[in-house]
Formats: C-alpha cells, sequence, structure tokens
C-alpha cells in the first residue's frame, strides 16, 4: 500500500491535482468561515447547486470543456440564484429557507435536464460533465489546476488585505457602515469571494458536496479557537488537510468519486474537533460539568457536617453524627453521600467510629472554609445590587479570598448582622473543644478574639 | 454652530411613515434624551441621521456640512441585540473596531490604536476583561464594551441607542458617569431612553418624539405633563403610575 502511494505521489499530474486541492481547501475553509459567521451555510449550497446548469451552457455555447469558460457559466448561475433568493425574500412573505430550497432545486432540476441531453448529444461523452455532479479531482489537468490556483490565492490575498474590513463588517454591519464602510459593495465583495470558492471546488469536489466544503472546515475551526483571524487560519488547514486526503484516497482507488472522500475527511476532523477540542469541545464540557458536581457534593457534604456541628455545640451534644442526621439536616442522594463520606474519610478529613462521623482538624477547617464561601456568597446575592461593582460574570467561581479585604469586610458585617457567621473556630473543635467567635472587631481570621465556652 | 441639524427628515417603511418632518437643531455639549412610546421611532430617528436607513425626504448636517463629510466627528453605540455576540472575537478586539473609522483601508490597528482602546475600556471599567471573549461577558459588560467603542471613535457627537436597557447598576453608574465625563468635555450626546423616572435625573435637554417631534428644549421646560400626555397619549395611566405629577409640574 505505501509503495502504492509513493508511485502516486511521484506522478507529476497527481503533484498538481493534490496542490490544487489544497489550494482549493485553504480558499473554502477561509470563506467557509465567513459564511458561517454570516450564517449563510445554506447560501453556498444553493450557490454549488444553481452552478450546474451555468456549467452546462457553457458547454453548450463554446462547444467543448474549458475550465475559463465553465468558471464564468458557474459563477453566473450562481450568482443569479442568489439574486432570486435575495428578490423571493425582499418582494413576497417567504422566509430564507424556503427560498433556498426553491431556487436550488429549480436550477439543480434545470441543470439535470441539460447535463442529460448533452449526455445523449454527440461529443457528450466526452465533455466529462458528470464529473462535476460528485467531483473527480483525478479529472483535473495541468491547466485546470492553473486556473484554480491562481483564482484560489487572489481570493485569499483579497481576504487578507481586507480581513479588517470583511471582519467589522461580519459582526456588526450597521456600525461599520456608520464608519462608512461601503457595505453595499462589501457585501457584494463578499459574496463574490464565496461563489468564487465554490466555482473553483466544483470539478474536485461536484456541485452536490461543494457546501460541505465551505461549512465543514469553518465550523470544526470554530471549536477550536475563540479568535475570527486563528479560526480562518485553522479553516483553511482543515481544508487542505481534507483536500490531501480526498484526493490521494481517490486516486488510488478506481471510480471512487473525489468529492465524497473530501467530506468524508473534512467530517472526521469535525467529530473529532467536537469531541475533543479544549474548553468547547464535549469531553472537556463533560469533563468540567463532572469536576463541577464531585466539588459540589463533597462541599454539601462537609457543609452539612459543619451546619450539624455548629447545632451541636451550641446545645452542648456530641460533635458525631449518623447518616441518618446528615440526610435530615440536608436531603441529598444516599449514594452520593456514602460515596463522599468515604472519600473525605480517606482524605483524613473525616473520621468514623461506632457507625457515627465526625471532623478530624483538617476536616473542620475544610468544612469551615467551605461553610463561610458558601454563606458569604449567600449574603452577596441578597445584596447582588450592593456589591455589582465587583462585576462577576454569570459563570465565574465564587471564592472568597479572590474578594478585595474591604469588600469583604463589609460582606462578613452584613453577615454577622443576619446571624449568618459561622460559629465554630475550626482551630479548637477538633480537640473536642467548643469555642465561639466572640465578636468581628479584627476581620483578620487569624487574630479573632475568641470565648472559650466550655470543653 | 449646531453639532447636529436636522431638517425635515421623513423616513417610512413600506408607505407608513414612520418618521415624519423631523426639524431640530441640537445644542452643543448637551445630553439629550430621546424619550416617546414604543413605535414612536427613537432607533428609526438615530438611524436616519447617521444614514443607517434610507430616508424619504430631508437633510441632516453635522456642524454645518453633510454628515457623509463628518462621519469622523460622529460616535454610535447600536442597541446591543444587535450583533451575534457568540462571534469569535474578544473585547479588545470590538473596542478596536471604533478606530477602524481612523485606521482607513488594508491597514492594521497599530500600538496607538491599541493603547486608545484598552484607555475607553478602562473609562468603562473593563480593562480587566480586554482579551475575555465577547460571549462570556454580561449583558451589562457588552454594553459597556459598545461604550468603549463608541469611546475610540474619538468623535464630538455621539449616539446612542437604548444603552440603558437590560443593564446592571454597576453599568448603569458607569454608563452615567461616562455620559457627565463627555459632557465636561464639551461633547455632545443623544441618547435614546425609556426610562421617564430618570429623564430629568440624566438629561439636560430632551426630545419628546412619537413619529413627529413633540417638544425639544431644556428638560425642566419640555418634560411638562402636557408634552407627556401629548406623546404617550392614551397611555396617561400608565404614566401615573410611573411619575409623581407634583415632581412633573414644578418644573
Amino acid at each position: 500500500m505505501w509503495n502504492e502511494l509513493l508511485l502516486t505521489l511521484q506522478d507529476a499530474n497527481t503533484q498538481w491535482v493534490l496542490f490544487g486541492s489544497i489550494l482549493l481547501g485553504v480558499a473554502s475553509g477561509v470563506l467557509g468561515s465567513f459564511a458561517l459567521l454570516r450564517k449563510q451555510s445554506l447560501i453556498g449550497d444553493a450557490m454549488a447547486h444553481a452552478a450546474l446548469p451555468g456549467i452546462c451552457l457553457a458547454f453548450l455555447l463554446y462547444g467543448t470543456k474549458s475550465i475559463g469558460w465553465f468558471l464564468v457559466g458557474a459563477a453566473l448561475s450562481g450568482l443569479l440564484a442568489t439574486y432570486f433568493i435575495q428578490a423571493i425574500i425582499n418582494h413576497s412573505r417567504i422566509k430564507e429557507d424556503t427560498a433556498i430550497g426553491l431556487v436550488l432545486s429549480v436550477f439543480f432540476g434545470f441543470g439535470i435536464v441539460l447535463l442529460t441531453k448533452i449526455a445523449q448529444s454527440k461529443n457528450g461523452n466526452q465533455s466529462g460533465l458528470d464529473d462535476f455532479i460528485f467531483g473527480q479531482a483525478a479529472s483535473l489537468v495541468g491547466s485546470d489546476v492553473k486556473v484554480i490556483s491562481s483564482v484560489a490565492i487572489v481570493l485569499l490575498i483579497i481576504t487578507f488585505l481586507l480581513f479588517k474590513e470583511l471582519k467589522l463588517f461580519t459582526f456588526d454591519r450597521q456600525f461599520a457602515k456608520g464608519i462608512g464602510l461601503p457595505t453595499g459593495f462589501i457585501n457584494a465583495l463578499l459574496m463574490t469571494l464565496i461563489v468564487s470558492a465554490v466555482v473553483i471546488g466544483l470539478q474536485a469536489v461536484g456541485v452536490i458536496l461543494m457546501a460541505a466544503m465551505l461549512i465543514t472546515p469553518a465550523i470544526a475551526a470554530r471549536y477550536w479557537t475563540d479568535r475570527l483571524d486563528r479560526m480562518v487560519i485553522v479553516a483553511g488547514t482543515i481544508g487542505a488537510l481534507s483536500g490531501i486526503l480526498g484526493t490521494i484516497l481517490s486516486s488510488m482507488a478506481s471510480n471512487l468519486p473525489t468529492g465524497p472522500v473530501i467530506v468524508l475527511a473534512a467530517t472526521v476532523i469535525f467529530i473529532i474537533s467536537l469531541v475533543f477540542a479544549p474548553n468547547r469541545g464535549l469531553v472537556s464540557k463533560g469533563l468540567k460539568l463532572y469536576r463541577l458536581r464531585k466539588r459540589v457534593a463533597r462541599e454539601t457534604v462537609l457543609q452539612t457536617m459543619y451546619d450539624l456541628a455548629e447545632e451541636a455545640s451550641i446545645s452542648n451534644q456530641s460533635m458525631l453524627f449518623t447518616r441518618d442526621q446528615l440526610l435530615t439536616r440536608r436531603r441529598m442522594a444516599t449514594r452520593m453521600l456514602d460515596k463522599n463520606l468515604h472519600r473525605l474519610s480517606r482524605e483524613g478529613l473525616l473520621n468514623q467510629t461506632d457507625g457515627k462521623w465526625g471532623l478530624t482538624a483538617p476536616g473542620a477547617k475544610a468544612a469551615y472554609e467551605v461553610t463561610f464561601n458558601n454563606r458569604l456568597f449567600e449574603i452577596y446575592t441578597m445584596y447582588e445590587m450592593r456589591f455589582a461593582y465587583l462585576q462577576l460574570a454569570a459563570n465565574d467561581a465564587w471564592e472568597y479570598y479572590e474578594i478585595p479585604s474591604h469588600t469583604l469586610n463589609e460582606l462578613m458585617e452584613l453577615m454577622a448582622v443576619h446571624e449568618h457567621t459561622p460559629q465554630l473556630d475550626p482551630a479548637h473543635f477538633a480537640k473536642g473543644e467548643k469555642y465561639y467567635i466572640a465578636n468581628l472587631e479584627s476581620n483578620d481570621s487569624n487574630k479573632r478574639k475568641r470565648e472559650v465556652k466550655s470543653s | 454652530m449646531n453639532p447636529v441639524k436636522v431638517s425635515n427628515v421623513t423616513v417610512a417603511y413600506d408607505r407608513k411613515p414612520v418618521l415624519q418632518e423631523i426639524t431640530f437643531d441640537m445644542p452643543e455639549g448637551k445630553l439629550i434624551g430621546v424619550v416617546g412610546p414604543n413605535g414612536a421611532g427613537k432607533s428609526t430617528l438615530i438611524k436616519a441621521i447617521l444614514g443607517l436607513i434610507p430616508t424619504a425626504s430631508g437633510t441632516v448636517d453635522i456642524y454645518g456640512k453633510p454628515y457623509k463629510s463628518q462621519r469622523k466627528l460622529v460616535g454610535y453605540v447600536p442597541q446591543r441585540g444587535s450583533v451575534d455576540w457568540d462571534f469569535p472575537t474578544n473585547a479588545l478586539d470590538v473596542v478596536l473596531m471604533g478606530r477602524y473609522g481612523h485606521i482607513g483601508w488594508f491597514r492594521r490597528p497599530g500600538k496607538k490604536d491599541t493603547a486608545i482602546a484598552l484607555q475607553a475600556l478602562d473609562k468603562v471599567g473593563m480593562k480587566e476583561y480586554a482579551s475575555r471573549q465577547i460571549s462570556q461577558l454580561s449583558g451589562g459588560q457588552q454594553q459597556r464594551v459598545f461604550l468603549a467603542r463608541a469611546l475610540a471613535q474619538d468623535a464630538t457627537v455621539y449616539f446612542m441607542d437604548e444603552p440603558f436597557v437590560g443593564v446592571d447598576a454597576a453599568t448603569e453608574k458607569a454608563i452615567i458617569s461616562l455620559l457627565n465625563e463627555l459632557k465636561a468635555q464639551g461633547k455632545t450626546v443623544l441618547v435614546v431612553h425609556h426610562d421617564l423616572q430618570t429623564v430629568k435625573e440624566y438629561f439636560d435637554w430632551t426630545l419628546l418624539l412619537n413619529k413627529r417631534k413633540i417638544a425639544l428644549g431644556p428638560t425642566e421646560e419640555v418634560f411638562t405633563i402636557d408634552n407627556l400626555q401629548k406623546t404617550y397619549g392614551g397611555r396617561l395611566s400608565f404614566l401615573d403610575t410611573q411619575l409623581d405629577p407634583s415632581h412633573v409640574v414644578q418644573s
């Protein structure tokens, strides 16, 4: 197999084809990113399907296969279809998806009629037009590749030069217009760029699947980055990779069309991105959720232990608690409770005597921290407006030690007003002593004055 | 010379007039609130002034010249909901967009532009959030990013479309102090506003609008029950609950 691969790669024509599909992949990935962010994924599909009658008409008018005229025909009928879609949306109550569905099928149907007509004519067999349906990269010859590559390079240069303008236009069209960007021109330009990227891919990828080439690398790239410039580069790279894979695999198996293989390759990369991408990927999201649940469960058990100890010390009762006491104090799933009780005792935060659970010295400290943090957060939510200047975003974690000291003092005073201050000093009660925090004169937790109640 | 002169502007969607023959001069160095019921054409007025939508008739002059030649003097804060906040970019990048009008075609923002953008973010209390992905900001923070972008435009006249909608207390405070700072610098600000209770507190001048200009002038003079009745028509029962009438009559 490797020998076969090497032989394929040494072939001059294959090298040309490979070069062409790489540039094609880059161009469609880059422009696909803009199509995706403008929520125009389906427009690309419509353009690709609508290009077929244009190609057929170009063949009928010119008489033989000519990549240049095919591109012109495809671009013209693609733009005409886009125009029809816009006209239908503007002048009727029909919405965009319906308009795209209508125009796409009409153009494609007309294209198939023309294609059948050509196939039945005397020079139809040499036309090679069938390749345009599913794509055949191997059918590209040197001159085709030259045309495709030059167009792709021009597209990339324009995108690079106008990156700033295209970005602003895509993000906020109104503002772009406000600062004087000719938004009408940029819209037309971007449309033309996207149509061109679609059109140069038609012979290699085919009209049916070209839209996937535009969208799949772009959406896969979106998973890896939160910056447009990087997204465009990643999308271009994924497009190129798909192009390479598709071309090599399809040239090794006879009669295997390139388009589907390229699209499958791109889709595999997309699925990998969907599952494994950092931050946005499913695995990463799942892990985050798992860690959060684990942390919440652990904190719930610790805080319940603390609450019980606090109550018990006030009424001078035993500081050891049964499972049922914990469950009565705070409802939670028994399986979760058992799992966390044992985990915490393995960590040395809890110990078990006669089926009862108690906090160890480090456990008391941990439980105090958790309780303090959570009760402080409760106070914060009660007075959210007053503390709005903290600028907590909704998904930020709440950690008391990240709060500026004067705010922390204010929160602790409010906590005392609401009798919410944790009463047990962790440093002492593990020894069996029951200590109370007398007042909050000094807010440094190490310097708190304590009043010994009883032991 | 008046910063903005609106003459005879009419806007119509599908032959139904949204704004009719609006004529007014904006005085320099004032905070001007635009109030009126839903559908009164408040946002449409801003968009018409900025040339974002076609007008059926009328002209707009900025410091005596047509808007097109005076773009750099004008800053704009669109409604927050007008863009997709999941766009792959961060807060600083959005603020830098305010510099694009000064940078010109093909060139990338330079160090000076970045410094201006960071300064603008600092002014709205968002400097620490410069590299945050914009979808991870709260609604109020997103609004402040939009304000910072307008500041980065370094304009003399500002138009803000409902900046107070759906924001937290911190953002509201930040916007007010920013408005006062702009005023102190002699800049002119027109703000579309929806909360009648705060009009007197926030704005020197008020424009009452309901498809037509009802009144424009210093807030104490024009923000009266009589004018509000003309603006809001039958919806006054709702007004009574919102406003203490004695308060209004007093002015």
